[in-house]
């Protein structure tokens, strides 16, 4: 009998660990997971709407991206992009089928397909020098001729034959302090001129034949003041530039290659300006605008260079780019602000006087000033035009407006992100029942009948389709409350426009946005910029009855002693609650373990100085951090330098007068690398909210190893400097990667261990007693990944019972940095095939699960990794009993199982970091990876052992109930009756 | 050795008939800034092997090819070429992203004494490469594939298993009992009754009365 109980068990077991990895069905994508797409603020548009068919606007982008968007419903066609240090200069579309970009500060010309994406040709353009990229592709009206594109980049003009790339000729220029400024093809033409300053004062002209690249005539012309660089080209043979004093513009006038200077004074073509003036660019054919103060001015250049104001206002306006009207003549849009309206004003170039059109559009607050417009037209049903205006805001989202209306938008801002917390949703109110949130009853039966179909195999395709539709759309996932297993949370964002974003974790939908006004542009924060976000308050004690809210940490520019901000922003609501620009530089924000009475967390902002500032400013705050003082212990890490230094806290701030919330730093320690042999490349820590379930491993034959578990363990990865660049720049000889693991409190250095033939960059994550890097093996020339466990050996003695009996045992007494470690570590490593772009742990509630790394690879892709894999106790034999305990035998690379990657099928273009936030049921953890795109996935990395799976079917249990219930009463029926009949025996 | 040839005297191994009409001008035209070298190469994906039901989310067009990690980005063009300009000598590493397939990754080694020879290997297998031609080692499938219904495996889950158990048990053991001998029976009954420990023998109907 128990044989038999005991074989049923282990057959369940057998069949439930069938399939130890993590996978997906393809009928699961989207269950518990998001992607969406981005492609960053956009630099560059160019329309493509002439043809019948689609209707296309073709970008580039800051984070490199060229894409073709549906110019209906702003989805995008196709998108690439490209390598960090591969900027994009400039796009244009040649010969209506190709997109043509430049990038790399003009040295890689590539041309795409436009309607699939694909490339066709790439060219590399090389030269002596970095200098102003161009790209000008010849629009010729015949079909037939081989349009040329004509490429200034790296100080040379290059003609490129756009239907195969072939570099047609190149053209470089003898004068070495050149800076070309314009290259300028007048319609219809065989020659390009090409004009720049060589000083500051001499103007030089080259013209160059555009079919050989020959130069035809050089002209160069001193001007008797100087110039400041400042160039407009206004129509093909005139220029206007500023002077060096700002304060008079000179017109320039190329005739037949013959230059000829004009000066005007500002102060004269403008009455009652002062003040220097700014060039605003302006393409459009005989116009162009100064900015002088606040005030923008329209200049008109009349023939024979004479200038003369057309319009002065004082409303901050964009002009967009040149759109060619009808015959000869060139339209283009004013964007004005007024409160949260814009106006849109379409004029002709030669007609200032009248308007095309004139729109006012309701802007959304949250979306800032408009920062690029992109104007084109379209003919009407009626014959009349119309026009679709491409506009680009601070917040850098992106809007078609088109007949008054914005038909479509774009939150690109999300494809930079900064920083990321989370945040709980509020509770579930009484009185609303969930099923009259969800649907009615009849709905409810529905589904389960049609599941219940699916089960069973009966339902047909149709059915199919409805089921799965009512699994993605389950509102159960999406709604606005907290749910029981913590799986429904706010994904908090900060972007790199200053936004703060709320994300549902259940659909990716945006809750709410806000952008912080004190991350925008103002006469006191010039460059601001956001740093960080932390939870500043998660009430669950005492403030049940408070909004949960977050801390933005912003600086007022790049520098390291940039004045701080900071802002703290309701979660529920997205209002700013409060919010002040700082009085010291924010160099680290330290959150500390205890919380006041509201439940507000205490943050120490350290400045520049290595002062200590306490936030909240309350009295409570220092009361509490008072008593806590002597045991704040910090580093600071000079990476330039090679130091690492330990801090204490004094009570007071040294040279600041009376400030009871400033506190002073004193050096305990410090650690200093040798700069000719060692540079620090990488540091990480362990996550300060990082649940351990238990320090004992139980490990074969009943044997136990303690973890040493300390908060602080700082990892540090050195390489010789040599070694720091990229991948072929050093020889194995001369590289090595050696990594410490410090404790933060004493400056001992607990574990060394170097590398030799090795470099970086180096990847690493450390968890509980345990630190796995990724790093570069030039000998193998592969890629490796190490683990580092450390064990603690002062308790090692305790495994004796009769100790722990007679209470001779350790096990209570404190873990503290002061007592001298007695630590034991094993590290072993491994090949792994791909590059690493991030890399991350799971995390959960109370640390019981077993961990699963999660690696960002070079494809952009997520990879689940058992930390199983990364086990120093592997071996290329386990005994019996290492097996049982789950020990893989040791192989020389990790495995990289393709249904273990996260994202499947997806992708997390330009991937750049991966979030793990515990949800409240112990076996799951939510997984966050963003770059250009987001996703957003649930994982449980020893499977959903606490709950069941969403493909666990109801309908079969209920099944096998009612089964068994029938045979109970089958087989009473059928004893009764044999009762009877033994009775009548 | 693989087509890679420094821009200065361009030298080219492989594919020349390909290669001269594409690069030929470029390389004849510019004199050298810098010292850098070109790596020409090809990635060739064998189409129309997809796994049945699982379509190739990989299109050509999407596929990257990564210089050391990522330093350079380059893509392919329709007929599997790519080339990346400028690369110092020395020995560079070059992978392959091209959804659904697994490539390993490339040692390359650029020579800067005699510039065209250059040495490629593989560094999953180690195997060399005699010209710079990628293959995929294999297709990665992303996702399970669910097992068509038969009454196995409803049997096999734990839900059959449980009826399974209980109907052996509802028909199976009364048989059992049947053909034990019944003074054996009445006598294991007693020890049982005598021990006190109730047992899933005695709660069977039948079992107590025969």
């Amino acid at each position: 009998m128990a044989a038999a109980v005991r074989f049923f068990i282990l057959l369940l077991l057998f069949l439930s660990s069938l399939n130890p990895i993590l996978s997906l069905y393809e009928d699961q994508v989207g269950l518990v997971d998001w992607h969406q797409q981005y492609i960053g603020k956009v630099k560059h548009a160019v329309f493509h709407t002439q043809k019948t068919g689609r209707k296309r606007v073709v970008v580039s982008t800051e984070e490199n991206v060229v894409a073709s968007l549906d110019l209906r419903h702003g989805e995008i066609f196709w998108r690439h992009v490209l390598g960090t240090k591969d900027a994009i200069d400039g796009i244009d579309i040649a010969l209506g089928k190709y997109v043509i970009t430049l990038s790399s500060g003009g040295s890689i010309l590539r041309a795409w397909n436009l309607p699939d994406g694909q490339m066709v040709w790439e060219s590399s353009l090389q030269g002596p020098k970095d200098s102003k990229t161009l790209l000008l592709v010849e629009k010729s009206s015949k079909v037939d001729k081989d349009n040329m594109v004509i490429v200034l980049g790296r100080g040379c003009l290059h003609g490129v034959s756009s239907v195969d790339g072939e570099i047609l000729w190149k053209k470089e220029f003898d004068t070495q302090s050149l800076k070309i400024q314009q290259v300028i093809q007048p319609p219809g033409s065989d020659f390009i001129y090409v004009v720049g300053f060589s000083s500051s004062s001499l103007f030089e002209v080259y013209q160059i034949n555009a079919k050989n690249g020959e130069e035809l005539q050089h002209e160069t012309a001193a001007f008797t003041g100087d110039f400041s660089q400042e160039l407009s080209l206004v129509s093909s043979e005139t220029l206007v530039a500023l002077d060096a004093a700002r304060s008079s513009l000179v017109t320039i006038s190329l005739q037949s290659g013959k230059i000829s200077f004009q000066q005007a004074y500002i102060s004269h073509l403008v009455e009652g300006s002062s003040g220097p003036a700014v060039m605003l660019p302006s393409p459009v054919t005989g116009i162009f605008a100064v900015k002088i103060n606040a005030v923008t001015v329209f200049i008109k250049v009349t023939g024979e260079g004479k200038l003369e104001v057309v319009d002065k206002t004082e409303h901050t306006t964009i002009i967009s780019d040149a759109l060619p009207f009808t015959e000869g003549q060139q339209a283009f849009a004013l964007v004005q602000h007024e409160g949260n309206k814009i106006h849109l004003i379409m004029k002709l170039a030669d007609n200032w006087g009248s308007d095309l059109l004139k729109e006012t559009i309701e802007m959304d607050q949250q979306r800032g000033l408009v920062h690029k417009v992109f104007v084109n037209n379209y003919i009407r049903t009626d014959r009349s035009h119309g026009f679709r205006v491409l506009v680009v805001m601070e917040d850098h989202s992106l809007l078609l407006l088109q007949q008054g209306a914005v038909v479509w938008s774009r939150e690109e801002s999300l494809a930079s992100i900064v920083d990321i917390t989370t945040s709980e949703l509020p509770l579930e109110k009484q009185g609303v029942s969930v099923a009259k949130v969800e649907h009615n009853l009849f709905e409810w039966l529905k589904g389960h009948w049609l599941k219940l179909k699916g089960t069973l195999m009966l339902a047909s395709p149709e059915d199919v389709a409805a089921i799965q539709k009512i699994r993605l759309k389950s509102s159960e996932k999406s709604k606005m409350t907290r749910d029981h297993n913590g799986f429904r949370k706010l994904l908090i964002v900060l972007t790199r426009a200053g936004k703060l974003f709320a994300l549902h974790t259940g659909d990716g939908r945006i809750v709410w946005s806000l952008l912080l006004p004190l991350l925008r542009y103002s006469e006191n924060c010039q460059h601001p910029m956001g740093v960080n976000l932390y939870q500043w308050q998660v009430p669950h004690h005492h403030a049940m009855d408070e909004n949960p809210s977050v801390l933005v940490v912003g600086k007022c520019g790049q520098s390291s002693d940039a004045l701080g901000v900071l802002s703290f922003v309701d979660t529920y609501t997205g209002k700013v609650l409060r919010s002040f620009g700082l009085d010291h530089s924010v160099a680290q924000v330290v959150p500390l373990p205890s919380t006041d009475s509201t439940e507000q967390r205490l943050h120490l902002i350290i400045d520049a100085d290595k002062h200590a500032h306490l936030y909240p400013k309350t009295p409570e705050a220092v009361g509490i951090f008072q008593s806590e003082l002597s045991n704040i212990y910090g580093y600071s890490i000079e990476a330039d330098n090679g130091i690492i230094k330990g801090h204490a806290l004094k009570s007071k701030c040294v040279g600041k007068e009376a400030d009871e919330y400033c506190f002073g730093t004193r050096e305990l320690w410090s650690v200093v690398f040798p700069s000719e042999s060692e540079k620090i490349i990488a540091t990480v820590t362990r996550r300060p909210n990082e649940v351990v379930h238990t320090q004992a491993k139980v490990i074969v034959d009943q044997d136990v190893m303690y973890k040493y578990i300390s908060r602080n363990l700082l990892f540090v990865a050195t390489v010789a400097p040599k070694a720091s660049g990229e991948i072929g720049s050093a020889t194995p000889e001369e590289s090595w990667l050696i990594v410490y693991l410090i404790d933060t409190v004493t400056g001992r250095i607990l574990h060394r261990m170097s590398h030799h033939g090795s470099q970086g960059p180096v990847h690493a994550v450390f968890s509980e007693n345990w630190v796995v890097y990724h790093y570069f093996n030039l000998r193998a020339h592969r890629y490796e990944m190490s683990v580092i466990e450390i064990y603690d050996q002062s308790r090692a003695e305790n495994k004796d019972v009769w100790k722990l009996v007679l209470g001779k045992h350790n096990l209570t007494s404190p873990i503290s940095s002061y007592s001298r470690p007695e630590v034991v570590t094993k590290s072993q490593s491994y090949f792994f095939t791909h590059s690493v772009k991030a890399m991350a742990v799971t995390l959960t509630a109370k640390g019981i699960t077993s961990k699963q790394l999660l690696i960002g690879t070079i494809g952009d892709q997520v990879l689940a990794l058992d930390k199983r894999f990364l086990d120093p106790r592997r071996t290329v034999n386990p005994t019996q009993a290492e097996k049982e305990e789950g020990i893989i035998p040791l192989t020389d690379s990790l495995p990289i199982i393709p249904q273990s990657y996260v994202t499947h099928a997806l992708k997390v273009e330009g991937l750049r970091g991966i979030i793990t936030v515990p949800a409240k049921l112990e076996s799951t953890t939510l997984v966050f990876a963003h770059g250009v795109d987001l996703f957003f996935t649930q994982l449980a990395p020893s499977r959903t052992y606490d709950s069941l799976t969403e493909d666990f079917s109801y309908a079969l249990l209920l099944l096998t109930i009612i089964a068994l219930v029938a045979a109970i009463f089958v087989t009473w029926v059928l004893s009764e009756r044999k009762d009877l009949q033994e009775k009548w025996r | 050795m693989a087509p890679i040839n420094g821009s200065k005297p361009l030298v080219l191994l492989f594919f020349v008939e390909l290669c001269v009409s594409l690069f030929s001008t470029a390389g004849a035209i510019s004199p050298a800034y810098g010292d850098g070298y070109t790596i020409y190469g090809r990635v060739k994906i064998p189409q129309g092997l997809g796994v049945k039901g699982f379509a190739l989310p990989g299109k050509i067009s999407n596929v990257k090819i990564l210089l050391n990690g990522g330093q350079n980005i380059t893509f392919l063009r329709p007929d599997g070429y790519f080339s990346f300009h400028n690369v110092p000598a020395g020995t560079h590493l070059i992978e392959v992203a091209a959804a659904g397939h697994f490539f390993s990754p490339v040692r390359v080694d650029v020579s800067a004494r005699n510039p065209g020879k250059v040495q490629a290997a593989l560094t999953e297998n180690r195997k060399g490469l005699s010209e710079l031609v990628l293959e995929p080692l294999h297709e990665e499938q992303y996702y399970e594939i669910r097992e068509p219904f038969s009454i196995m495996s409803v049997v096999k889950s734990p839900m059959g298993l449980m009826v399974g158990f209980m109907l052996v048990f509802v028909f199976l053991m009364p048989k059992l009992v049947e053909n034990m001998d019944p003074e054996e029976m009445r006598r294991a009954q007693e020890e049982m009754r005598n021990q006190g420990v109730p047992s899933l023998a005695s709660l069977l109907p039948g079992a107590g009365r025969s």
